[in-house]
């Protein structure tokens, strides 16, 4: 990168990577100052940590699975051949 | 590398502790379907192949080494079935997804007639018109189920490694690390998926938010 400050327009290509501490510090030193300094850029700064927050919600929403009752009978007939399944004779697949 | 937990588990499913498998099942199967859809067409596909994950993990379990956490070997293997039968289905396809990534790569954050063209402001490439503050929108609208979808939709639209980062970090909140092990991708390949996923997800938000 050459010595000019950043514009808006490469901030906000950079925002992962400074939220990941992935910028060198010299880009670092940039990035905060350009920040402080503009509100339009310090708005889009915050939508993106509005939009992570956001999509992080995601991981509460529950999703119906009939699965277990199935399962739990798989389990089960694993479970009965534990002690086979212990010497090295499992190896098909 | 294995934390005490992940050592009693596995210890646990070994001796076929059924509360052990039942408690891991129910920490796990959300996220698992969740995975699961993003190479899945339906619902049906989606819980079969998680079903394959638990007889894959306990058939490993007593090979499992431990050289990686117990949740990023169960993602690898929910991952790899899902690819190989989203491949037979033709909806995963490498070949053609790396020649889009090039692409995408190079597609910015935000359209670029947002901002100042080159020479013509004494600030070129600042913000034409700039984002709007979203802390003054209602929390209700913010946290809305509609908002969800528009997210949801969002996120199907990225392109299937876009999506895969995206939902392994920003949803199941792995790290950097455990994301790239699993997707077997670098660091900074992962950082440029992860942003333009973020982007556009931020995008498809804003048009929902401010129309």
């Amino acid at each position: 990168m050459d010595e000019h400050d950043l514009t808006c327009q490469e901030l906000v290509e950079l925002v992962t990577d400074y939220l990941e501490g992935a910028l060198p510090e010299t880009q670092f030193k940039r990035f905060e100052e350009h920040l402080s300094a503009c509100h339009d850029c310090h708005h889009y700064f915050d939508q993106m940590r509005f939009t992570i927050r956001l999509v992080g919600r995601l991981s509460e929403s529950h999703l119906s699975s009939g699965a277990k009752d199935e399962l739990l009978r798989l389990f089960r007939d694993w479970k009965k051949e534990l002690p086979e399944q212990e010497k090295p004779e499992n190896l098909e697949e | 590398m294995l934390t005490i937990e992940d050592a009693d588990i596995i210890q646990g499913l070994r001796r076929g502790d059924e509360s052990v498998f039942v408690s891991l099942f129910d920490g796990y199967q959300n996220s698992l379907l969740r995975l699961a859809l993003m190479y899945a067409t339906d619902q049906r596909l989606a819980e079969e192949i998680v079903q394959e994950t638990w007889l894959a993990v306990l058939k490993g379990i007593h090979r499992f080494e431990g050289r990686s956490a117990l949740k990023t070997w169960i993602y690898s293997i929910l991952i790899n079935r899902a690819k190989t039968v989203a491949q037979h289905e033709g909806r995963y396809n490498n070949l053609t997804l790396s020649l889009d990534e090039q692409a995408e790569s190079n597609e910015p954050s935000v359209p670029i007639d947002r901002f100042h063209p080159d020479d013509d402001h004494p600030y070129p490439h600042h913000w034409l018109n700039g984002p709007s503050d979203w802390g003054d929108l209602p929390e209700d609208k913010l946290l809305s189920d509609e908002t969800q979808k528009v997210i949801l939709a969002a996120i199907d639209d990225l392109s299937p490694n876009q999506r895969e980062v995206i939902t392994l970090r920003d949803i199941e909140m792995l790290s950097s690390e455990e994301a790239c092990n699993i997707l077997g991708i670098s660091e900074s390949n992962q950082r440029v998926l992860l942003h333009r996923a973020r982007a556009k997800v931020r995008q498809a938000l804003e048009e929902y938010l401010e129309r």
